[in-house]
């Protein structure tokens, strides 16, 4: 293990790390504890410029109602939810069928084809962003929920299929031979024998995916326009003009659009892991 | 051998003799359709309108009223100062948020002990790449904020004096002015690039502890018998394990400074004069402008950002088929 594990090192140095880990941890998160604290704040303090001071009063559950009460943060929330799990599903489903494809057959274009998906992951999105803008207008799409997650799916669908690909072909084939040999068809092969081995990588994706969509800022702007149909991120910026100088809220509101992802993150933290390090170890 | 075993009963299908070619394209289908119609036929298409002029207009027969200005939209850009500042910074980008790499590593380096309460540290230090770039550019603009942000509060307390005046308001007496980094044409950049770090840096951290858990412990153990530790054992031993982690720590942090946006538009909008501006910013600020869409002019600014990508994406694809080539 590298580097010596602090076990074997003096009891003076041992100590000395524990008790540096807590005030590491403290400044890496000091942005994200400030602005927990100013959303508990009340307006008075915010006003009298008391920002890092102990709290003259808490104001937790009435600043977050606030952004509910005040706003379309509810709407907005909604439309996040609407917005990204279609997308998981589809975007997952078709992985899964092209990583397939991908890794069990052997024909010519299968290599060009992967790395078309993969190139296509890596793009800049402004390359898209005119003609996807303007098919979404010519087919009525252009600020509603589905326009959004079709999009979402079709683009995520290069990354699952990086993935689901490369983790099919990490499986013994011998499976799929043998399967084969036994004159099982080639869809039967696909659902009873691939995919129940596939579920961690799903379960990773669907994590993944979840997170890059839901906190995904550009598209948001590009293919919407009224409130009804906008995602949180987008959502919190308008808010940010709304509330200007009510930092309590803008905060809270900040922080609220973040619950999901990190919910999930906490929640379904292996899958999250092994989903963004894979490629990380040979 | 008799000719029986080898006579089939009946001639099988075209179906079932072609089955292993077929298949593969029943699966393929479904996710080549939405990709190419999304992505891929897209990309032809801004290729095809940097050529163009165009406000995203049809006429009444539903023709689009595009008109072809050949190369002009790359002399315009040529000739653009905010395309130049655009790309001075996306080199910015570019080579500062590299440093994320190295400081994911150390970080990693760090966290990597096996004390009581770990998986908590560790996650909780992964903690700022989970949440949205909109909120952590929000943190970071009221974290710099001169005023009332973290910035500010304290070079209140190092620089400043609070006096009360007669009315009894608190008002502060600075011997240097508190730096508004944001609104700064010099420093606002630089103050981006720290915000997008945070992240960043979790990021790399993340892939560096799991490159760290797979680093082989024998030849750990064996350098450290010859007599190798700190910076020598880092750098000859461990860091060479550690290529492949290494390598998609590069890649997500090239492609991450190439594509920032979102903290761009949440902290500056590209302001002060446009000084914060990148490609990706910028493209989209000049076709969908309050000046109405310049639909062609943004499509050259978008070919120019691809190609700089292609220039990276093309040696990533490379580095991925030779490893394929040694694979199965």
């Amino acid at each position: 293990m590298f580097p010596r594990p602090i076990e074997k090192s003096s009891p003076a140095v041992r100590t000395g790390y524990q008790a540096f880990l807590p005030v590491a941890l403290l400044l890496w998160l000091l942005p994200l504890i400030a602005i927990f604290l100013t959303s508990i704040r009340s307006a008075k303090d915010i006003n009298s410029g008391n920002v890092f001071g102990w709290p003259s009063e808490f104001a937790l559950v009435e600043n977050y109602t606030a952004v509910f009460t005040q706003s379309a943060a509810a709407q907005y929330m909604l439309n996040s939810v609407l917005i990204t799990v279609p997308t998981v599903a589809i975007s997952v489903t078709l992985a899964c069928l092209a990583g397939y494809a991908l890794a069990i057959y052997r024909f010519r274009v299968a290599l060009p084809l992967f790395f078309l998906f993969v190139a296509g992951n890596f793009i800049p999105f402004q390359i898209l962003m005119v003609p996807v803008r303007d098919m979404s207008v010519q087919t009525g799409l252009y600020d509603t929920i589905a326009g959004q997650f079709l999009f979402h799916a079709a683009f995520q669908t290069g990354f699952c299929t990086l993935f689901m690909r490369n983790f099919i072909k990490a499986l013994p084939f011998d499976l799929v031979e043998s399967a084969r040999i036994e004159g099982v068809a080639e869809w039967k092969i696909f659902w009873y024998v691939v995919m129940p081995l596939v579920r961690p990588a799903i379960a990773a994706l669907a994590v993944l995916i979840f997170t890059f969509v839901w906190n995904d800022f550009f598209w948001a702007n590009v293919l919407t326009q009224g409130e009804s149909v906008k995602p949180i991120t987008a959502g919190v910026r308008a808010l940010n003009g709304q509330f200007v100088n009510n930092w309590h809220l803008v905060s809270a509101a900040s922080l609220l659009a973040a619950v999901p992802p990190v919910a999930m993150f906490f929640l379904m933290q292996r899958h999250f892991i092994t989903g963004l390090t894979l490629g990380a170890v040979k | 051998m008799s000719d029986a075993v080898h006579q089939p009963q009946a001639e099988p299908s075209w179906l079932s003799r072609n089955k292993l070619a077929i298949a593969p394209w029943v699966f393929l289908i479904p996710a080549l359709f939405f990709f190419a119609i999304y992505v891929v036929i897209p990309i032809f298409a801004s290729l095809r309108l940097s050529l163009y002029e165009w406000n995203g207009l049809y006429d009444a027969s539903g023709n689009s009223t595009a008109t072809w200005v050949g190369l002009n939209n790359y002399f315009k850009l040529w000739d653009d100062p905010n395309f130049w500042t655009s790309l001075r910074n996306n080199i910015a980008w570019l080579v500062l948020y590299m440093l994320a790499v190295p400081l994911g590593l150390f970080v990693a380096l760090f966290l990597n002990q096996t004390v009581t309460g770990m998986r908590f540290y560790k996650s909780m230090f992964f903690f700022p790449f989970v949440i949205s770039q909109v909120v952590v550019g929000l943190i970071f603009g009221w974290f710099y904020n001169p005023d009332f942000g973290v910035v500010g509060t304290v070079w209140k307390a190092l620089f400043c004096e609070e006096t009360k005046n007669i009315v009894g308001n608190v008002t502060f007496k600075c011997s240097r002015p508190a730096p508004d980094i944001l609104s700064s044409p010099e420093w606002a950049t630089y103050g981006i690039i720290a915000a997008g770090l945070w992240p960043q840096v979790a990021y790399c951290m993340i892939l560096y502890l799991t490159g760290l858990n797979n680093v082989a412990a024998d030849q750990i153990e064996a350098a450290r018998l010859d007599g190798a530790k700190g910076w020598k054992m880092l750098w000859y031993v461990v860091v060479p394990q550690l290529k492949p982690a290494t390598f998609i720590a590069i890649v997500v942090t090239v492609i991450g400074a190439l594509r920032s946006f979102d903290m761009i538009a949440i902290m500056t909008q590209g302001g002060p004069f446009g000084s914060t501006n990148v490609l990706s910013h910028y493209m989209y600020e000049v076709a969908i402008s309050e000046y109405g869409e310049r639909y062609g002019y943004g499509s050259s600014v978008a070919t120019v950002l691809f190609g700089i990508m292609l220039f990276f994406i093309s040696y990533f694809l490379w580095r991925m088929y030779q490893d394929e080539k040694g694979g199965r």
